[in-house]
């Protein structure tokens, strides 16, 4: 493993980052100021984080409903992202996208996106893409335990498969599917078992590590690279808030989401830990980095308050090309 | 000299053989369209040319293949995927309807997906109720999808060609019913534009909008209806969406009638949307009520008789000609 310092410290400010905006997210939320629903991923920062630095700018990933997390770690503008969650002409989409579906084409995110599983065959498309023009890139797809038993998993996973393509399906197993457990719903007993069907081997990873995360999509991205095809790994992780922003979580047991955010569980208590210990990081440079992102945050906020309201007349542009 | 005649089927794989020796982006996706040439052999040939990257014969994965030409069309290539009846999109609707007709408008204008789905539909050859179907108007009840059903050999490839270079997703619709029949096409390249109708025969005295294999049946109708001195104006809007309501209004303003027939089900069907639009921009106009000719509200069933029975027929088209003209 090669990260140097400034890579390190950039992943720790990223992980901080993506916990600020949530935070932000959810206030806003339950002020009224961002609409529809909104799903939070908090405890989840290092699968992002991990995954993402182990990539290049021109190689692409699709997100999820649960989007903040991996669009701020492919190095998403927090400002555009904020201003979309308040609907304002400064948004990535200029208001008409929301939470669910912040895309920045130049950075190679294809979208977050509000149908569960709905960015696993447009992630395969790419990677299609991607060998059809002879380019070296490759494609992260985020999807969550839910979408595991979304049907289109087996169908582009399969011609992934039989093309070699150059994606990895990152399945963020976060324990719950909407609003229920999602163990009910698996017949298999480890979800990395489902990748045999699909003629790859499932390669289980602990996603609250961000170290592990990175060095296993780092390796999945080098066989990517080198016309082996594709990778399925599932990133064991725990979702802390609800589906959505206001979910009453009835269906969660008392005291579980404590249990993950212990230090020894919280992947960025747990990644601070071993910046100081073992990386040679001074506490309060990791405090400092914390209030950075904090405040970055902050901005976002209030540059996303200042932003204008969409014309009207915005209503019918972009509806074709 | 007499410009040449070929199938319908030959036109539309001129189209891609061109468009694809012109492009190096334009791909395409879908089952047996490799090494067998199509079911319908639209493709044949275009794989021993241009290879399995870019003629890629798919497993039977409707929702996969279409949702890998979305992806495939937002990072730079120009996919034309084929399904193998237009019954079959039930399989992939969330990668066409959720997926290619939102991805721009819902990310603010940044995405292009410039992507067509061939397929063909309409009843009449037995196929019973899950590969009859006419389904045009599910798509063009959707904003961001262009929708094209061509009824001639020309219009096909004029217009496939344009759906190719068009930056949008395309719903191409062709009829299982017209790949044998012939027509004139020019050696040299043309382009049919999108969202223009034509005026398949001129006439003074009403007005039919007919789509697909049904612009077949509204000229024999107006052959055997000029016989009875009554001159019809058939015309073909080719492009269901966006739809060229002003040559149809044009002709209505003419005429003072208007007859409107499509393969597909008359509830919510495209007779309905024409027949709305008409009488709210020609209402002082017309002189007879707007009459619709469109399959019935059954599953296409099986045995000949019955089929036949449920589309709409030429004996139908005269019947609601000679109500609105009344004779």
């Amino acid at each position: 493993m090669t990260l140097d310092r400034a890579k390190l410290a950039d992943m720790y400010y990223r992980m901080w980052l993506i916990r600020h905006f949530e935070s932000r997210a959810r206030w806003l939320f339950q002020q009224d100021l961002v609409r529809g629903s909104t799903h939070t991923y908090t405890g989840e920062e290092a699968v992002a984080v991990g995954a993402c630095a182990a990539l290049n700018r021109d190689d692409y990933i699709t997100s999820t409903h649960r989007g903040h997390g991996h669009c701020l770690a492919k190095g998403g503008d927090p400002r555009r992202m904020m201003a979309e969650l308040l609907g304002k002409a400064t948004g990535y989409c200029k208001g008409k996208g929301g939470s669910m579906h912040i895309a920045d084409l130049d950075l190679g995110i294809l979208g977050a996106n509000g149908i569960v599983g709905g960015g696993i065959a447009i992630a395969t498309g790419a990677a299609y893409s991607a060998k059809v023009r002879g380019t070296r890139q490759v494609v992260v797809c985020f999807f969550g335990d839910g979408a595991a038993n979304q049907g289109v998993l087996l169908e582009a996973g399969n011609m992934a498969a039989l093309w070699k393509l150059p994606v990895i399906y990152l399945c963020e197993e976060n324990q719950y599917a909407e609003f229920s457990p999602s163990r009910p719903f698996f017949a298999v007993e480890r979800l990395e078992q489902r990748a045999l069907g699909l003629g790859m081997e499932g390669i289980p990873v602990d996603g609250n590590d961000v170290l592990a995360v990175y060095e296993t999509v780092r390796q999945a991205v080098e066989r990517a690279r080198a016309g082996q095809g594709p990778s399925f790994i599932v990133a064991k992780t725990y979702r802390w808030e609800g589906h959505t922003v206001g979910d009453p979580l009835t269906y969660r047991p008392a005291g579980e989401a404590e249990q993950w955010k212990t230090p020894e569980r919280d992947p960025i208590a747990r990644f601070g830990k071993y910046l100081v210990e073992q990386a040679g990081f001074a506490p309060a440079e990791l405090e400092e980095m914390n209030q950075r992102a904090e405040a970055e945050i902050e901005a976002a906020v209030q540059f996303a308050m200042d932003s204008p309201e969409p014309a009207i007349a915005t209503l019918w542009e972009d509806v074709y090309a | 000299m007499a410009v040449r005649e070929i199938s319908y089927r030959d036109a539309i794989n001129e189209a891609l053989r061109e468009e694809m020796e012109r492009d190096p982006t334009v791909c395409i996706l879908g089952e047996d369209v490799g090494r067998y040439g199509g079911p319908f052999q639209v493709t044949r040939g275009l794989y021993e040319r241009f290879g399995e990257w870019r003629v890629r014969d798919t497993p039977i994965s409707e929702e996969g293949f279409t949702g890998m030409a979305v992806g495939a069309a937002m990072t730079g290539l120009r996919p034309v995927v084929e399904i193998m009846y237009n019954d079959f999109v039930t399989l992939a609707m969330d990668q066409i309807i959720n997926q290619a007709a939102k991805a721009r408008y819902m990310f603010g204008g940044k995405a292009r997906v410039p992507m067509v789905i061939r397929t063909q539909g309409g009843a009449g050859r037995g196929n019973a109720a899950q590969h009859s179907q006419s389904l045009e108007m599910w798509f063009v009840h959707i904003p961001g999808l262009i929708v094209i059903q061509p009824s001639t050999p020309y219009d096909a490839k004029g217009l496939l060609k344009s759906a190719i270079r068009n930056d949008n997703p395309v719903i191409f619709i062709e009829h299982k019913l017209l790949y044998v029949t012939t027509g004139p096409v020019p050696e040299e390249e043309y382009l049919v534009p999108i969202g223009v109708a034509d005026i398949k025969r001129a006439g003074d005295d009403v007005t039919i909008v007919a789509t697909s294999r049904m612009v077949h049946f509204a000229l024999q109708a107006a052959g055997e209806l000029e016989k009875e001195g009554i001159q019809a104006e058939v015309i073909d809007p080719r492009t269901l969406k966006p739809l060229d309501i002003d040559t149809i209004l044009r002709s209505v303003k003419k005429t003072g009638r208007l007859v409107v027939v499509n393969e597909g089900h008359l509830t919510g069907g495209f007779t309905a949307e024409v027949a709305a639009r008409v009488q709210r921009e020609a209402f002082d106009w017309l002189d007879a009520p707007i009459m619709q000719v469109a399959t019935e509200d059954v599953p296409i069933p099986y045995n000949r008789q019955l089929e036949w029975e449920a589309m709409p027929s030429v004996a139908d088209i005269i019947n609601a000609v000679k109500s609105v003209v009344y004779r």
